[in-house]
């Protein structure tokens, strides 16, 4: 199993798409690795600086629809190799939220009003996220403050994160 | 109460249901490109699973980048054709005879109505056209494909447009489409299929059929589905007809697969889309969509024709009749690219190869290439492009370039005045 704990990353826009987390022009690589600099190049974000806040981070926390575009399983590689294994949105694209369980890592769904809640709270806070996967829970801290939040996963995600990903659990019962 | 015709894939394609709410399917084909197979490949031999579930139901092509363009997509492709060799896929379209996929595997009679289709690709929608349940996939779901012929799936909850009245001459799929994205915003159909019916769908061909159901996924939808009707029929009869008697047999036995008047669906939309005026995108998303004509004069500096949305010969039609005697605008160049060798072949023998010759387009090889910025049309910093394609994210087309979608006449107009224009057909 991956690791879902670290620092976040807010990233505060909806509908980020696959495009702007890795431009179609880094592609034709053939290895996962290779695509570590590139991670959110595109992203036009004020105030976001893709080298620099890229850096340390494990967890990113967003609005609406992450992930939507490009079937590109690049986009969840691209995170992996840049140690983020999480990403807790209001929504996601249905192909990117699928790719993120079968690569075993984690797309978490929160309410609209949770997320508005991280945001407003720990944003600028040196914030941290850890999944306690046995008991649904988001462990949020900063500088300030440490709380719990709920969250509903399916049967079949969980069973993917604890697996590692969809293909030896087909392999295995198909 | 009644089934969607999705439902009614899902319940004779149902391998099990291992969770709930997980649905596992026997999937008809598996559709492979070399950008996001080589992995799947790559990582089945890690794993020492090298195999595939059947050699015939699987179906390959180099069309993002062909040819190679520098040693990296020369080793992506060498991947695939290695690959297929060495498995017997015998339907590996290479080199010359390849085209864009969402066009040549429809051409070539592989998708019916009724069938599960998957592919690395999100534009895989299109094939929902024939009335298939077609869905993009990443490639891990692709790599299982291959292996096991399988895919999980949630329950595909669906949407429904009934449009009526009939499109205005200048008006197409495309600027429908556009339309209704815009209607729905880039997430409203998520985790949905979007069936397309009613008298304008009645009255459409299934070129235009396949440019309506492969934008589904810019308003997030897992599929668009058309009803299979005599039109599929007939585009399918070259591949189909030692299995019917007669086309009716074959209506008959594909009628099964329409949703039932009863059937259940998140809402109902219900247009009349007879004043539908052509559309264009602004900004950089499939929704920001405006009239052509309140968009009329934005500079353009390059235009674009060709995609799995717009490169069928029906598009190349269009665009010719209108660029026919006449030439684009100095200010701007064109681009065309048919999107596989019969389209090429079929708009040579019409001549109208040489009218975008004569009006100072470049003809290029079927690809993929500029639609993504990855090869054949690259824009620079601060450029816009005319297109015909699918996607006006940031960077689409190139680092800090712009994109306008619209119909082929659109583009075509447009590249005669050298800003974005009405084709006043």
């Amino acid at each position: 199993m991956k690791e879902f704990s670290g620092k976040v990353l807010f990233l505060d826009k909806s509908d980020i798409n696959t495009d702007e987390i890795i431009p179609a022009r880094y592609l034709t690589e053939i290895t996962k690795e290779a695509l570590k600099p590139y991670l959110l190049e595109d992203l036009s974000l004020a105030g976001f600086n893709t080298k620099e806040d890229i850096k340390d981070k494990a967890v990113i926390v967003t609005r609406a629809n992450f992930g939507c575009g490009s079937s590109r399983e690049h986009a969840p590689w691209a995170l992996e190799v840049n140690g983020i294994n999480v990403v807790i949105a209001e929504s996601f694209a249905r192909i990117f939220r699928q790719n993120m369980y079968n690569c075993g890592m984690f797309a978490i769904e929160l309410p609209k009003d949770k997320i508005e809640y991280l945001f407003e709270n720990y944003t600028g806070k040196d914030t941290s996220i850890t999944i306690d996967l046995d008991k649904d829970k988001i462990i949020v801290t900063s500088s300030d403050k440490s709380e719990e939040i709920n969250f509903k996963v399916g049967e079949f995600d969980k069973t993917l994160v604890k697996e590692g990903g969809w293909v030896g659990y087909a392999n295995n019962n198909y | 109460m009644g089934k969607t015709i999705a439902e009614k894939i899902f319940d004779a394609h149902r391998v099990n249901m291992p969770f709930p709410d997980t649905h596992v399917l026997k999937l008809d084909r598996v559709f492979c490109h070399e950008i996001t197979t080589p992995i799947a490949i790559t990582d089945l031999m890690a794993r020492g699973i090298d195999r595939v579930f059947d050699p015939t139901k699987i179906k390959a092509v180099i069309d993002h980048v062909t040819p190679a363009k520098d040693s990296k997509t020369a080793e992506q492709g060498k991947i695939l054709r290695d690959w297929a060799k060495r498995h017997g896929i015998k339907d590996f379209f290479d080199i010359g005879r390849n085209g864009v996929c969402h066009a040549i595997f429809p051409e070539k009679g592989f998708v019916r109505p009724g069938y599960t289709v998957i592919m690395g690709d999100s534009h895989t929608c299109t094939h929902g056209a024939f009335g298939a349940f077609a869905a993009g996939v990443g490639t891990t779901d692709l790599e299982v494909g291959i292996l096991k012929g399988v895919c999980a799936f949630h329950f595909p909850k669906a949407i429904k447009f009934v449009l009526n009245g009939t499109l205005r001459p200048g008006v197409y799929a495309k600027d429908l489409i556009l339309f209704i994205i815009k209607e729905l915003t880039v997430n409203g159909a998520t985790n949905m299929v979007i069936e397309f019916t009613g008298p304008v769908i009645d009255a459409m061909s299934m070129e235009s059929r396949m440019t309506l159901c492969n934008m589904a996924i810019e308003a997030g939808g897992t599929c668009g589905i058309c009803y299979p009707d005599m039109t599929t029929v007939e585009y399918l009869w070259g591949f189909i007809k030692d299995e019917f008697n007669t086309k009716e047999d074959a209506l008959k036995e594909y009628s099964q697969w329409i949703s039932d008047a009863d059937a259940s669906y998140e809402k109902i939309y219900d247009y009349d889309v007879t004043n539908l005026e052509p559309m264009v995108t602004f900004g950089f998303k499939p929704d920001q969509v405006k009239t052509v004509n309140e968009m009329s004069g934005t500079k353009i500096d390059q235009v674009y024709i060709g995609s799995c949305t717009n490169g069928r010969i029906e598009d190349l039609r269009i665009a010719a009749s209108i660029l026919k005697d006449k030439k684009i605008s100095d200010d701007v160049r064109a681009i065309v690219s048919p999107a596989t060798p019969d389209i090429y072949s079929m708009a040579l023998k019409e001549g109208l190869i040489e009218i975008f010759q004569n009006a100072g387009f470049c003809v290029t090889n079927p690809t993929c290439g500029a639609c993504l910025g990855m090869s054949n049309g690259v824009l620079a910093n601060g450029e816009a492009c005319a297109s015909t394609t699918n996607r006006n994210f940031n960077g689409r087309m190139g680092k800090g370039g712009t994109v306008h979608l619209m119909s082929p006449a659109t583009a075509a107009a447009s590249a005669i005045e050298g800003t974005i224009t009405n084709s006043k057909i």
